[in-house]
């Protein structure tokens, strides 16, 4: 079993008396893909953000690539190759999408921060962020401003940006939300063209993209871990029928 | 898809925006250089004059317009910049060293020195504490100038010489004067343009409109403001130093908060961001102040409906205007 990427360590977290993440430990191995599931208000995404560095656990800690960087914060971790997307997506919506995701290009080269030279027709940066929208099916779009992509193209723009970092590990949050039957279908196939490619945290409401791409699935209810395992187990876990998957029908 | 297409594409785009971006100040720098020629053809001789302090105002603004339209920061202190520029001309040729290749290094040296100060403490800060941590800074210089007794005080301090360059007197006349500040105009606008569509400019860009996105992608963005705040003070203490010759005094006056907002008005007038609207915007600004003063001596009451009305009715200032005109809007 090869070294995981990313190790949570008894994460907790409390905003006054709300305990929004209780003890919280997982583990992603490389190539995994690895769904956080749970109800409204179970503290998914205040996981997401303690683990990109937006927020700051009260304690435990976060190992990423075997070093821990629980005291980094999030610029730092992008840059030792943790990724992630928003739940709301989150784009440059002036420039083009092209532009977007050279911004991640940039922040993996030699000189991030260059004064000299056009970054707008600089291949060095193009030409991996060319190749990065390609994956995610949107070289057609490279020139149309961020802002004006349909909210399904923007979501893949977010996944692009993300791979342009020459990410170890992408933190997904909510890839799926708020977008069409055909572009989720989309979504769906791209997320599995990565996998095994990149470890994966993804946390999702669609079950069914859930159980169709999950190599594990970890289950959260009110800031803690009720279940971990595959698909099949989880799904047969009464504790996890009876919090989570018995609303849903 | 092969590689090839989509190279294709990539040239075969040439937005009608980018070129634009390239023909209004090509048209607008031209005039400047053709200006003086008005004055051989009958215009007033102290025409030059007003437009050599618009050129000198418009360099200020156009370094504003760097961190208010492209970085974000609305500073309400940047003529603290102004003022230090012109203090340190006016104390230096005071002390018998006119030289502007032994000032302007001063010059800028100080202002980078008070900018990263400044700049490390208000970037702390956001929105409208930032406006008012920078408007504090401002006027503790504004203070701090009033408090030299020995360079005049709140009385202010005249110059009885101009600055030399290399022997030379590039400020005798008024049409070298006025070519001097446009040269230096020119290239603060070259410099700028440069840095906005370098990396470090695009960083700048995307932080203005989403700075979360910008740091998860694994930019300071703190440190890139920061950068862009130094070289905007730095450009506008140059803009100082022709000030001080152009006035031949300097006071509190110059670094007073009002001129602070008169020169984010300057850019807002112009149009934020787009640079050389910071420049048209000046240049409108001090001709309609000069137009307005003399009609009548309450100019003020004029002028200030004026820019509220301009304000209210015009978004993107002249140069969003003048792309309407264009027909290219859309």
């Amino acid at each position: 079993m090869a070294e995981p990427v990313l190790v949570l360590e008894a994460l907790s977290k409390s905003f006054g008396a709300l305990k929004v993440t209780d003890g919280v430990s997982l583990a992603v191995a490389p190539g995994e893909l690895h769904a956080l599931i749970g109800p409204n208000g179970a503290g998914k995404t205040t996981l997401v953000h303690q683990i990109s560095g937006m927020l700051t656990p009260d304690d435990g800690t976060i190992r990423f690539r075997g070093e821990d960087v629980t005291p980094f914060n999030a610029e730092k971790r992008a840059r030792h190759g943790l990724a992630r997307t928003f739940q709301i997506t989150s784009t440059i919506a002036s420039l083009s999408a092209l532009e977007n995701v050279a911004l991640g290009v940039q922040a993996k080269a030699s000189h991030p921060l260059s004064f000299f030279r056009n970054a707008a027709i600089d291949e060095r940066l193009n030409r991996p962020a060319r190749a990065a929208l390609d994956a995610v099916g949107l070289s057609e779009r490279a020139h149309v401003p961020a802002g004006s992509l349909s909210h399904g193209e923007k979501r893949a723009l977010e996944i692009a940006m993300a791979l342009a970092l020459e990410p170890a590990a992408i933190l997904l949050d909510e890839p799926l939300a708020g977008v069409g039957k055909e572009e989720g279908e989309r979504m769906i196939a791209l997320l599995k063209s990565l996998k095994g490619r990149y470890a994966m945290l993804l946390v999702e409401h669609d079950m069914e993209a859930v159980f169709a791409l999950a190599d594990t699935v970890t289950v959260l209810v009110y800031g803690r871990v009720i279940a971990s395992g595959d698909p099949v187990t989880v799904r047969a876990d009464p504790a996890v029928r009876e919090a989570y998957l018995g609303e849903e029908g | 898809m092969s590689s090839a297409t989509t190279t294709a594409e990539v040239t075969s785009v040439a937005p009608p925006r980018e070129r634009a971006k390239v023909l209004l100040p090509a048209i607008l720098f031209l005039l400047l250089a053709l200006a003086p020629l008005a004055v051989s053809i009958g215009m007033p001789a102290g025409w030059l004059a007003l437009l050599t302090r618009a050129l000198i105002f418009a360099i200020a603004a156009l370094s504003l317009d760097l961190i208010l339209g492209v970085g974000g920061l609305v500073s309400f202190g940047h003529a603290a910049f102004l003022g230090i520029g012109a203090y340190v001309t006016g104390i230096m040729i005071t002390e018998g060293r006119s030289e502007a290749l032994v000032i302007l290094p001063v010059i800028l040296g100080v202002c980078a020195l008070f900018g990263a100060i400044t700049g490390a403490i208000c970037l702390r800060t956001r929105g409208v504490a930032f406006i008012m941590i920078t408007l504090a800074f401002g006027q503790m210089v504004y203070f701090l100038a009033q408090a030299l007794s020995a360079y005049g005080g709140d009385d202010g301090l005249t110059l009885y010489e101009k600055s030399t360059l290399l022997g030379f007197n590039p400020f005798a006349s008024r049409t070298s004067f006025y070519y001097s500040v446009l040269i230096a105009l020119a290239g603060a606008y070259l410099l700028v343009r440069g840095l906005v569509a370098s990396r470090f400019g695009r960083v700048l860009r995307a932080a203005r409109e989403n700075p979360i996105r910008v740091s998860v992608t694994g930019f300071d963005v703190n440190k890139v403001r920061l950068v862009a705040y130094v070289i905007s003070g730095m450009l506008a203490g140059l803009s100082g130093f022709f000030l001080a010759n152009h006035t031949e005094f300097v006071s509190p006056a110059f670094m007073s908060w009002q001129r602070s907002g008169e020169l984010i008005f300057m850019a807002v007038l112009g149009g934020v961001g787009s640079l050389h609207g910071a420049i048209i915007g000046a240049i409108a600004y001090l001709i309609a102040e000069d137009a307005l003063s003399h009609l009548t001596e309450h100019w003020r009451a004029i002028f200030g409906p004026m820019i509220i009305l301009f304000v209210l009715f015009t978004r993107g200032g002249i140069v969003g205007m003048l792309r309407k005109l264009g027909g290219r809007h859309g």
